[in-house]
């Protein structure tokens, strides 16, 4: 399977991340090899058969819908690069 | 008696007897780790002081009568995805390099109610990705029989830990043989419980419908001991199971004649290393001994498990990875204009190569145009591989396979080429599409003196199988006493 350049960017535009000029080719390369591989599960015996999602029967799990409080607000802002008060700072997202 | 060279069961039978203390024992791996943990290189974090002080206090408590917990006091290592309160979970990556988390994993709780003491946390590939622990963001682990080679991943860290007696036993966790391969390339026993045994909450999720948490240790009674702890329904993880608890040390030294162990032939065809068949015939002749029933047959799946492996788990990487934005924690870019700028170069910059290749790889698959053609297709494998299980199940009790195709390699040898390192992971990760349980356990050596492991598969929540028929085993072949690892240069 062929991944072209302008695919990659876009995909990687997709999933946030930025590429560098000099790791296109390597990503090019590394990306056409797996998916090559990964062409073995068109050759599977796969015709009618359901999808599975999960390892364990689907089913929904209900839990009351009760309010818990986590107290430590404190340990979970600790780990904000930056804060103001009790609330994480972000840049301007509205008219920018 | 040099008390880090003991399994975990011997010193609790030392500590029953007063023969020693718990500062004792914590003492004794905080040497071991100075004198060792150069070489090595198995640890991220490691809470020496920590550790002394609760030793003592668990020693006062206990002698006091205020803890009775048969294994309080025992140390223990953390693989470094594995959420503990107040200390840094970096999931050895630039992302989470100073990440404190909040809480503690349930698999945590559930040990500190134990009175256990954890000695740090331990390396791995950045997030689990990987197959010998180079894609840490800090440090290249070495493997204790041979410093030249790597020790296996994801959970490299813990399996060269226990086997360089720097922990007695350790955490690590599985999404597609992280704890068995690692395990195998060590000469230390590993086990990747069912799918939904083990509580998830507070493991950092790489690819949730496959990551199971689970225990490396010396033996496989310690195994049995460790995964007592561990088990048991979680609310806050949905996907736990309900039932009643086993106590899975009972399961062990129980006659294994007439055990049917099926041997899937295409696990011992082209691509496994000369040595490591040979080593697995003597192992099967052995459980022939020990009045097994053994018979091959097929199990055509291992191709399609792992190309199908490697979409749904990048699939998932993909989505779980989408919460590292630089916003509430983890790394954030120095400078940026705006929130998509911080979004883009705090991943591109906090993530190291291999975790943006799988997300891209996993966004690609998911993304309009590929997803009947990929995605979709790999769920269906995994149905097709369930079913090849189930069929297999009726006939057999365990399913025995290589954990690994080589014995552990060189340093640097695969790491420039994903794929090459994917397909190390051929014979393990079936297990985790299927969500059956299995173990690795030591076998033998090849003639480098390089640990060879063997997986013994079992049905759905059959651990006790497993562990029983591995015991059986390990005590017959009494692998600890022949092979030690030589810390060779």
């Amino acid at each position: 399977m062929q991944v072209s350049k302008d695919e990659l960017l876009h995909i990687a535009n997709l999933a946030d991340i930025t590429i560098s000029e000099d790791e296109i080719n390597q990503y090019l390369i590394n990306l056409e090899e797996i998916l090559n591989f990964a062409e073995v599960v068109n050759k599977a015996p796969i015709e009618g058969l359901e999808i599975t999602i999960g390892a364990n029967e689907r089913k929904n799990i209900f839990r009351k819908d009760e309010v818990k409080i986590f107290e430590d607000n404190e340990a979970l802002l600790k780990n904000a690069p930056t804060k103001d008060l009790n609330m994480f700072k972000i840049p301007k997202v509205i008219n920018t | 008696m040099d008390i880090t060279k003991l399994t975990v069961h011997e010193l609790k039978q030392k500590l029953d007897n007063k023969e020693i203390t718990i500062p004792e024992i914590v003492s004794a791996y905080i040497n071991r780790i100075n004198e060792k943990e150069k070489d090595v290189q198995a640890f991220i974090t490691t809470s020496e002081n920590e550790a002394l002080e609760k030793a003592k206090e668990i020693q006062e408590k206990k002698e006091k009568g205020e803890i009775t917990k048969q294994y309080a006091g025992i140390p223990i290592g953390i693989k470094d995805n594995i959420c503990t309160k107040g200390t840094k979970t970096t999931c050895a990556s630039k992302m989470l390099e100073n990440f404190i988390s909040p809480y503690n994993a349930t698999v945590i709780e559930k040990l500190e109610n134990e009175n256990l003491i954890s000695l740090g946390k331990l390396n791995m590939d950045e997030f689990a990705m990987g197959g010998s622990t180079e894609y840490s963001y800090f440090k290249k682990t070495r493997n204790p029989w041979n410093l030249n080679k790597v020790p296996g991943g994801s959970s490299g860290g813990s399996a060269a830990a226990v086997a360089s007696d720097t922990v007695p036993w350790a955490l690590g966790s599985d999404t597609g043989g992280s704890i068995r391969q690692p395990a195998s390339f060590c000469g230390v026993v590993g086990l990747k419980p069912t799918y939904g045994l083990v509580s998830r909450y507070g493991l950092v999720a790489f690819a949730s419908s496959l990551d199971q948490i689970g225990p490396i240790t010396k033996d496989v009674e310690d195994c049995a001991i460790l995964l007592n702890m561990i088990t048991g329904h979680d609310e806050k993880d949905t996907t736990s199971i309900e039932m009643e608890k086993i106590d899975y040390t009972k399961s062990l030294k129980k006659d294994i004649k007439g055990i049917k162990i099926g041997v899937p032939k295409e696990f011992f065809g082209e691509g496994i290393n000369q040595e490591v068949k040979d080593v697995l015939q003597k192992s099967i002749q052995k459980y022939k001994e020990l009045g097994a029933e053994i018979e091959e047959f097929s199990l055509d799946i291992a191709q399609y498990a792992l190309a199908t492996y490697y979409i749904i788990a990048c699939a998932e990487a993909s989505s779980n990875l989408g919460r590292f934005d630089g916003i509430r924690y983890g790394y954030r870019t120095k400078e940026y204009s705006n929130l998509r700028e911080l979004y883009k170069k705090s991943r591109s910059e906090g993530f190291g190569s291999e975790v943006k290749r799988r997300i891209i790889l996993g966004t690609y698959v998911l993304s309009s145009g590929y997803y009947d053609a990929y995605y979709k297709k790999a769920q269906q494998v995994r149905t097709l591989v369930m079913n090849e299980f189930n069929k297999a199940f009726e006939k057999y009790d365990i399913i025995l396979t290589p954990t690994s195709p080589t014995v552990s390699f060189d340093l640097g040898s695969k790491s420039e080429n994903p794929l090459e390192m994917y397909l190390s992971d051929i014979c393990t990760v079936s297990v985790n599409i299927a969500g059956v349980p299995a173990i690795s356990i030591p076998c033998g050596v090849n003639s480098e003196n390089m640990p060879i492991g063997m997986q013994l598969i079992g049905n759905k929540f059959c651990e006790e199988k497993i562990l029983n028929v591995a015991y059986a085993f390990e005590q017959n072949l009494n692998f600890r006493e022949k092979y030690k690892p030589e810390f060779k240069n």
